[in-house]
């Protein structure tokens, strides 16, 4: 993209279109749905990780108060549903059915064995409790280290060994080859621990069925409604598409926990056709923590080679993924394709290799969760790295440098299948040294050492694949759809502009972001135009918002469709000015004669003349509307370098996160105040996987932590103010030069927060590694043995 | 069971069942869908409103334990033409991404700025303490306490002199 930019709206700090109605309170969220005659589902879940169910007596609750049916798993099988699908397959990988309600095995607390459907939500809530389930518990597994004991319970009969999957990639023997010759080889064992993403919107659905037409409308928290209709219509319910009609309203948070096809939306659907009224369901939080797809859970062990001089020469991982009792849509695709091809991290690695199993457990099903995966191998390869840094005594930042990949070396070829188009990975990384006065930093550590605050700096230096995705390149890998994005554009007689996309805004602000692509296009104010999305009945085809890509390939899409409608707007002034249309130019809001600038048509006069058509070219479509689909050529490439600074105290162990920083390349900014705004909320969610959130199991596979009462996540007063700085790198293949950034801080913040509090226990005691999160106890525990074991020269 | 109370300056009247939680009485049986549910266990504030002049969070009271109270919901702070300081300052300091937690966050400031007008980062912060937001880090939430206290003060000042 060379192009000088002349825009308008593009780049501006605009405050968000959408604000006024949330603000006011005004928003429209599912739960705040009501429709005439609607009555309410409450779920029946399993209080046992893994049992049979030996009888459901439906009479037990019938004469209770408002109980207008039970639902069983034999309903779903009589109304001949289909099993929820996978949307991402492997070779040979092993899927267990999921049934919308489990017909004769539980299999992790929180699975559905039934649901009451009764007047009012807590009527159906008291039914729900009081429902008689008969069950015979089974033993149950929670940790892939228990799922591939010898003899372990199997979770599903069909899954042997309880391995869905066994994945590799890169090159083995180059890998061992490497490690041969290599001086150092830095070795962890590592665990990424579970997390439950928490949009504060809890998940909600309704259902609406009519029969005269036989149609479906189904409300519902998501971040691509165009998904659930294809999963539901094709592969749930075997009704044609158009007789189902998905609309995600304002949607609370989606963090990729609302990507999934889940049981519930399912449930209602059935549930409304069966007894002929709308039905809704909304999460409980406690059923949330049962119930929402979660996130990381990876078990790891790998080897980094280094030279003596921190020359990185090889990188070997094996991981264990556990994936949780079903695999939910993109389950198989996070600890593999999104996480293996990004262990190269921004690094010249000559070889690497990794193996990856996926592991089925008795626990809530493992799928993407902001960044997905690529979080997940940033704080694996970003952990080892700043290991090797501490043996080899080399400051880490230093041992990062003389790693990038240069910048006259892209695009470039990793050995684990991704080809880098661009990046120049130097400039942010001194950008964060001197935003965060690194130097005086290390001064800061050394003058603390040994007293009762200890400081720690966590540098990381990170990049990852987004704006998913070339359609072809995830077909290949196993997608079971394209990845391209559409858009509509409407422009009315008025010269008012409509804007559709498939792609999903649950917080990101397209409702302003796209405006601003369109307003420099079409030359228009931005107060004329305005975004419409989250409802399969209004907009073109489209794949939703995961993994970074609305701006991407959203707004790729966008842009191509606005460009349609001003070449087709130069063809009607050509006409009505008399003119060529080689002549006719959009300049400072009109059509007009190159060379004569009185001769001109404003951008209404256009429009109403479309619509009229009176005065018209002969051989034009009358209207003005344009539908563009576009499919990336690849990934993009965001990267930037993040610096952590925490405080811990000595005597209890806690720490405190002092500063952040952090330079981000996501190409050009849309919206910079949005832009910010994401990086600040992924860094706090990295953040506290690092140092607060876990979702902890015993091995009977109950979730200890199930409601905010023990499942601690960043409030105000746990997050400092974020730094920011930015470099641009714009990628050279979509339209707009975007990339993404509604992961970044989430994918290097995770890392750096965990290097912060690591650099400070290896300066304080030699404390190579400890797994997150840094509680208080943990860390006073861990300095406490390590300066029992090694007598500390300071006193305090 | 009967209850009366007052809500954004209208006096309702309503037939409950007895275990009715304020925060579902205000936003089934009233309609007013701004306070919001996130969780079961009264931590996360986006159930935050006004009784009686104090924030409290709707989803830790009966709707008739609020019996002949005088409460203020999101709706009633301001509205699009006519915005609380607050508001305004969600809205410049870009506060909000999902919009879900900003009702709570709104009621929850307003009542510090009532007492503390012009609040430190870290008395924001604290103050705060009890109402979870996901998406924003908290960064701009702080920014947005801050630029209404600004504006408050401005306004306040201006009508003293
Ligand atoms: S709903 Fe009231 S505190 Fe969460
Ligand atoms: S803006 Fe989404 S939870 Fe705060």
């Amino acid at each position: 993209m060379s192009e000088t930019r002349t825009d308008k709206y593009f780049g501006q700090a605009l405050k968000r279109k959408e604000d006024p109605r949330f603000i006011t309170g005004t928003g429209n969220y599912t739960d705040d749905m009501v429709l005439h005659g609607m009555v309410h589902a409450a779920m029946v879940r399993s209080p046992y990780a893994h049992a049979k169910i030996t009888g459901i007596n439906t009479d037990s609750v019938k004469d209770m108060p408002g109980v207008i049916r039970v639902l069983t798993g034999q309903d779903v099988q009589d109304a001949g549903l289909g099993s929820i699908p996978v949307g991402w397959l492997l070779p040979d990988l092993k899927t267990p059915a999921h049934p919308a309600i489990a017909l004769t095995e539980a299999n992790h607390v929180g699975d559905i064995v039934a649901v009451v459907i009764a007047e009012t939500r807590a009527q159906a809530e008291d039914a729900a409790a009081a429902l008689e389930v008969d069950y015979d518990a089974l033993p149950a597994v929670a940790t892939t280290h228990a799922a591939l004991a010898d003899g372990a319970p199997l979770v599903h009969d069909d899954v042997p060994g309880n391995v869905a999957f066994h994945w590799e990639i890169g090159d083995e023997a180059a890998t061992t080859e490497a490690f041969k010759g290599a001086a150092r080889k830095v070795h962890v064992k590592l665990r990424n621990h579970r997390l439950v993403a928490n949009p504060i919107e809890p998940r909600a659905s309704l259902a609406q069925f009519t029969p005269a037409g036989g149609d479906y409308l189904l409300y519902t928290t998501s971040q691509n409604p165009h998904i659930h209709r294809l999963i539901l219509a094709a592969f749930v319910m075997s009704i044609p598409e158009h007789k189902l009609r998905v609309i995600s309203p304002d949607v609370g948070g989606g963090f990729g926990t609302k990507i999934f096809q889940y049981q519930e939306e399912v449930i209602v659907l059935l549930a409304s056709r069966l007894i002929g009224r709308p039905v809704k369901w909304t999460a409980r939080r406690s059923e949330a923590f049962v119930s929402d797809a979660q996130g990381r859970d990876h078990d790891t062990e790998a080897e980094l080679a280094v030279s003596e001089d921190g020359k990185i020469l090889g990188f070997r991982v094996n991981t264990h993924a556990n994936l949780g009792a079903y695999q939910t849509l993109f389950a198989p695709a996070v600890p593999t394709y999104l996480y293996g091809t990004l262990l190269n991290g921004v690094y010249k690695i000559p070889a690497i290799h990794a193996k990856v199993t996926g592991v089925m457990t008795n626990t809530v099903p493992v799928d993407a969760y902001r960044g997905a995966g690529r979080p997940e191998a940033t704080y694996l390869i970003e952990r080892i790295v700043d290991m090797a840094a501490h043996e080899l005594n080399m400051d880490p930042a230093e041992l990062r440098r003389q790693n990038f990949i240069q910048p006259d070396e892209f695009p470039y070829q990793t050995p684990v299948a991704l080809v880098y188009d661009s990046g120049d990975y130097e400039p942010a990384l001194d950008q964060a040294m001197q935003m965060m006065n690194y130097a005086a930093l290390r001064d800061e550590q050394a003058r603390m050492k040994g007293g009762k605050k200890i400081l720690g700096v966590g540098l990381i230096s990170f990049l990852e694949a987004c704006g998913l995705a070339p359609s072809a390149l995830v077909g290949q890998l196993g997608a079971q759809a394209g990845q391209w994005e559409s858009s509509l554009v409407r422009v009315h007689p008025t010269g008012k502009v409509e804007l559709y996309t498939g792609s999903h805004s649950h917080g990101q602000g397209h409702e302003t972001a796209f405006p601003q692509i369109a307003a420099d296009e079409l030359q228009i104010p931005i107060e004329d135009i305005e975004l419409i999305h989250g409802d399969t009945g209004r907009m073109p085809y489209g794949w939703g918002t995961y993994g970074s890509r609305s701006a991407a390939v959203g707004g790729s899409a966008l842009k191509l469709a606005l460009q349609k409608i001003t070449a087709k707007m130069k063809k009607i002034a050509a006409h009505l000015l008399e003119a060529s249309e080689d002549d006719i130019e959009h300049e400072g809001g009109v059509f007009r004669i190159k060379g004569a600038p009185d001769k001109s048509k404003t951008f209404f006069d256009i429009a109403l003349m479309a619509h009229l058509a009176h005065n018209y070219p002969a051989d034009l479509e009358p209207g003005l509307e344009a539908t563009a689909f576009y499919d990336p050529k690849n990934f993009v490439y965001p990267f930037g370098t993040h610096i952590a600074v925490v405080e811990i105290d000595t005597d209890t162990g806690h720490v405190k996160l002092r500063g952040y920083g952090s330079v981000d390349d996501c190409g050009p900014l849309i919206n910079p105040l949005i832009a910010e705004g994401q990086v600040h909320g992924g860094v706090a969610q990295g953040m506290g996987q690092a140092l607060l959130e876990e979702a902890a199991y015993d091995e009977d596979g109950n979730l200890l932590a199930g409601t905010y009462m023990e499942y601690a996540m960043p409030r105000a007063d746990d997050v400092p103010f974020i730094q920011h700085g930015h470099t641009v790198t714009p990628s050279p293949h979509n339209p707009l030069g975007v990339k993404g950034i509604g992961e970044a801080g989430t994918i290097a913040s995770t890392a750096a927060v965990a290097n912060a509090v690591m650099d400070a226990l290896w300066h304080e005691a030699g404390i190579a590694h400890l797994d997150m999160p840094y509680t208080a106890e943990k860390v006073w525990r861990a300095l406490k043995d390590a300066r029992g074991s090694q007598p500390q020269a300071a006193a305090d | 069971m009967n209850v009366t109370l007052t809500v954004n300056g209208k006096t309702y009247t309503r037939d409950v069942e007895p275990r009715t939680l304020l925060v579902h009485f205000i936003r089934e049986d009233l309609g007013l869908t701004g306070t919001h549910v996130g969780c079961d266990t009264s931590q996360c504030g986006a159930c935050t409103v006004h009784l009686n002049g104090d924030a409290v969070k709707s989803c830790t009271l009966l709707a008739v334990q609020a019996q002949g109270a005088d409460i203020t919901t999101i709706e009633g702070l301001g509205t699009p033409g006519d915005l609380h300081p607050l508001q305004t300052g969600f809205w410049e300091e870009h506060g909000l991404q999902c919009g879900f937690c900003t009702p709570g966050m709104i009621m929850a400031s307003a009542e510090l700025l009532k007492h503390t007008p012009n609040p430190s980062e870290d008395q924001i912060r604290h103050h705060l303490e009890g109402n979870y937001c996901r998406c924003t880090g908290y960064h701009n939430i702080v920014k947005a306490v801050q630029h209404a206290a600004g504006a408050m003060q401005g306004a306040s000042q201006a009508a003293d002199d």
